[in-house]
């Protein structure tokens, strides 16, 4: 009889090994990018600029992916005065176009290189794609406020002038206004691109982060 | 900004494209990096071992030396490496530093040399991280405490500028530093034996005399003994005096326990005089000699011990009253139970359940006295369980109690530690945050300054003010500088939004000014823009060293020339900067031809606003701009009790 006691102390024993073991390999999750020649094909970044990206990547992210939490907080220490919580959540929904609950290098240097060296129907796609929350095809009015209301917050509280409870309303109505042809009260993307194109503001703005890298 | 991030700002540059189309304003232009230089390997030879690394990744921290240009100094030309002649060990936390962001401190280094390293290559030892925090400061203190002790044996010299109070005070308190402390020491010490051996003494039974039955010295020898606690008490109250004279602070002192304790112990012999030899009142003076014991505590001034002894009960208490009330439990449920054992038999001495306390007492301390025994088989059983019980309890907190004596008293050393660094700390983390966001709003100041020493000033001028901010630094503002274009409104601190806030307030009437024509008010508030102003502005040659008050910190000199695109619906007087330049293409403010601008000046509190008139020495009110196609005219508005307000108007 002691014998058995023993044994059940030791497969409990092992039993609990082999759960530790479990906990220190989901820790260890490790995503290696494809190669640097696949990536230069498929982005319109140069060897040396991939480099130079992926280092960087690497060193803040050492496990080669970013998880939301990491992402929110490298981007709030950008913004220092405000909340940049909320913004950064829909753009790591924007970056993270797997879906997969992390952000990879591919998708990080796929989106950059929309973003600084793609086409302006291109960008404007991205865009209109961060602003559609729900991925449905349409911006509707409460997706636009919410999506206004995350950079106002970024602003924090001391602005000037002082800022209204009201304002990302105000400034909705002034973007659908704008955007919104055909008064249907959502916009599309043909229309979000048509109204972009038109705008001078936007298309001069588009081209200001050319020479980021 | 952690600079630690910089590798993500080309990132969240790239996502700002995201606020354009939201955007009402146009952006600003982003910097230029003139520097393109490929990022090179940089060579640091440190007492000959080599250490290679990316020129970018010493960037990270510009104000070290490494990342500064203070490492010019060690450049050594021939081998085309920087040379440092300091310890390789040490150098590797610091090279990892500007690798990862975090130092590290190793365990097997000693504290001063490495402070001397942190010092040498310009790093700041709090940014050490969480990870070997605590053991940097505790290294720390250990050095300085001893560093102190070596200090200290030199304090003990006589300052010559003491006066005789202090030096009764630091006589007492430090019995070595003089001859006649010391002697006064001594002699304290000794009356208080003296004392404490009388009272026990006076109890004796001394050899009864022929008439006499046994009676205690005290009764026999009165006269010896009364003399004795004269002197004792005669010796102590002028201690006492004495103390009370030399105290720094005397109410202070009065409040201590020792001087409790010296009260205490002779006031007894003085009630004692002044009371009459009554009968009612004789007892309760006897029952006061008691507390002439207390004259054994004086003891702990001589004895440092019994003052740790002291502190440490005092933090235990908790723990000692748990111990007391478990206790009282179980004596309460044991004598319960004995004395409805107990009840049935006859000549019990169980009378009562309080009565049988004594007896769960006694027999769970295991003492057993025997004065009072259970007779009936259901007691002796519940008796047998009691001491058996007895053991447990009383001999197992023992330890616990002992052992929680350490560690409470080493915890609450190193909790207070930790509170004072976590407030340290997190001061630290609202500076470095507010740090930052004020660079920002600094830098915008500096480069409103900078456009205009542009126009007016003379190089030497512009060199002078133009900040080296970093690229790194002038990116992030212009993403900053891009948020704010895209909310059309504004970063200020604290105070300017505080006075603001004010203002709206104050400001009930409208201004003066007419509006301007066609301005989109749907904007609420005008965008700012940067337009060239082509005149020279006099005030622009006013050295920046103004003696303007500094009433409000921000606002200094002339750092802002505002444009007021009045819109008479908005009471807020808003302000952008905007400096006129009649040919850029980049008006924007929709309508209005903007011909308006305010130079806004902090005036002294002592300046309040009038009805009308015009704020601010007058000499500052710009002339007329000679190219402007209408003259403009000088108006006020009133304004808050703070900022002055000229308004200059094109009608």
């Amino acid at each position: 009889m002691w014998c058995l006691f023993f044994l059940s102390n030791v497969a409990s024993v092992c039993v609990h090994a082999d759960k530790a073991d479990d906990d220190l390999e989901m820790t260890m999750v490790c995503h290696r990018p494809e190669g640097l020649d696949q990536l230069e094909a498929q982005t319109n970044f140069s060897k040396r600029e991939l480099q130079v990206l992926y280092r960087g990547f690497k060193n803040e992210c050492p496990s080669g992916v970013v998880n939301e939490e990491t992402f929110k907080q490298i981007y709030s220490q950008f913004f220092p005065h405000g909340d940049a919580s909320t913004y950064a959540h829909y753009l790591f929904n924007a970056f993270d176009t797997g879906h997969s609950g992390s952000i990879k290098f591919e998708d990080f240097v796929t989106a950059l290189s929309i973003l600084l060296r793609g086409t302006v129907t291109e960008k404007l796609q991205w865009t209109f794609n961060l602003y559609d929350i729900n991925r449905d095809g349409y911006i509707n009015k409460e997706e636009m406020t919410d999506i206004v209301r995350a950079i106002y917050d970024m602003m924090g509280k001391y602005t000037y002038p002082v800022l209204k409870h009201d304002a990302p309303k105000q400034h909705v109505d002034a973007f659908f206004q704008k955007m919104d042809k055909n008064r249907d009260g959502v916009v599309t993307l043909d229309e979000f691109i048509l109204s972009c194109q038109e705008d001078e503001n936007i298309m001069r703005s588009l081209q200001l982060f050319e020479n980021v890298i | 900004m952690a600079t630690g991030v910089a590798a993500w700002l080309p990132f969240a540059r790239a996502a700002a494209i995201g606020w354009m189309p939201v955007a009402n304003c146009p952006m600003p232009i982003a910097p230029r990096d003139n520097s393109k230089r490929q990022d090179e390997l940089i060579i640091l030879n440190v007492s000959g071992r080599r250490f290679q690394t990316w020129r970018t990744t010493l960037d990270r921290y510009p104000d070290t030396l490494l990342g500064s240009s203070e490492k010019d100094f060690f450049y050594n030309e021939e081998t085309k490496e920087y040379f440092f002649d300091r310890d390789p060990d040490a150098f590797r936390s610091i090279l990892n530093f500007y690798r990862t962001g975090k130092l590290h401190y190793p365990r097997h280094e000693c504290i001063s040399a490495y402070d001397e390293e942190l010092t040498f290559f310009g790093i700041i030892p709090e940014i050490i991280g969480d990870c070997c925090y605590e053991e940097y400061k505790d290294r720390k203190r250990e050095n300085l405490e001893r560093l102190q002790d070596d200090q200290e044996e030199n304090k003990d010299m006589k300052l010559p500028n003491m006066n005789f109070r202090e030096t009764m005070w630091r006589a007492f308190e430090n019995p070595h530093t003089s001859t006649m402390a010391l002697v006064f020491y001594y002699v304290t010490g000794f009356f208080i034996a003296i004392s404490v051996i009388t009272n026990v003494v006076e109890t004796v039974p001394c050899g009864s005399t022929a008439n006499q039955k046994d009676m205690p010295c005290g009764e026999r020898y009165t006269v010896a003994f009364f003399c004795m606690d004269t002197a004792c008490v005669m010796i102590f109250t002028v201690e006492y005096l004495l103390r009370l004279f030399a105290a720094p602070s005397r109410y202070r002192f009065m409040r201590s326990v020792m001087s409790i304790i010296d009260v205490v112990a002779i006031l007894p012999y003085y009630i004692g005089l002044v009371m009459t030899n009554n009968e009612d009142v004789s007892g309760a003076f006897v029952t006061l000699r008691v507390f002439r014991v207390f004259r054994i505590f004086k003891f702990s001034r001589h004895s440092q011990g019994l003052r740790i002894l002291g502190y440490t009960l005092k933090s235990c208490a908790s723990e000692l009253g748990f111990l007391l009330f478990s206790l009282t439990m179980a004596i309460i449920i044991f004598a319960t139970v004995m004395f409805y054992a107990e009840k049935g038999s006859s000549s019990s001495k169980f009378t009562s359940i309080p009565a049988s306390f004594w007896y769960t007492i006694v027999t769970m301390t295991t003492l057993g006295y025997g004065d009072m025994v259970p007779k009936t088989i259901a007691g002796k059983i519940f008796g047998s369980i009691c001491s058996l019980s007895g053991v447990l309890v009383i001999a197992l907190p023992v330890p616990v109690i002992v052992s929680n004596f350490s560690r409470i008293y080493h915890q609450n050393q190193r909790a207070d530690k930790r509170r004072a660094q976590k407030k340290a700390r997190l001061a630290r983390i609202r500076i470095a945050k507010s740090g930052s966001a004020n660079a920002f709003l600094q830098s915008k100041r500096n480069g409103l300054i900078n456009e205009l020493l542009e126009l007016t000033g003379t190089e030497e001028d512009e060199q002078k003010l133009i900040k080296s901010t970093s690229l790194l630094e002038s990116q992030h503002h212009h993403l900053l500088h891009c948020l704010e274009k895209t909310t059309a409104h504004e970063f200020v601190d604290e105070q300017m939004y505080e006075q603001n806030c004010l203002e709206t307030v104050l400001q009930s009437y409208p201004s003066r000014s007419p509006s301007i024509s066609s301005h989109d008010s749907s904007m609420g508030t005008c965008c700012g823009h940067r337009v060239k102003k082509n005149i020279p502005l006099p005030n622009a040659s006013v050295p920046p060293a103004h003696p303007v008050p500094v009433h409000q910190g921000p606002l200094q000199e002339l750092s802002a020339i505002h444009i007021q695109c009045s819109d008479p619906s908005s009471h807020t007087a808003s302000r952008s900067t905007l400096n006129l330049k009649a040919d850029d293409s980049r008006i924007n403010c929709k309508g209005g031809r903007i011909t308006t601008a305010i130079i806004s000046l902090p005036t002294p509190p002592a300046l309040t606003p009038d009805g009308d008139g015009l704020h601010g020495p007058p000499q500052r009110r710009p002339p007329p701009p000679s190219g402007h196609p209408t003259p403009p005219s000088i108006q006020t508005t009133t304004s808050s009790a703070c900022t002055s307000i000229v308004k200059v108007s094109a009608l």
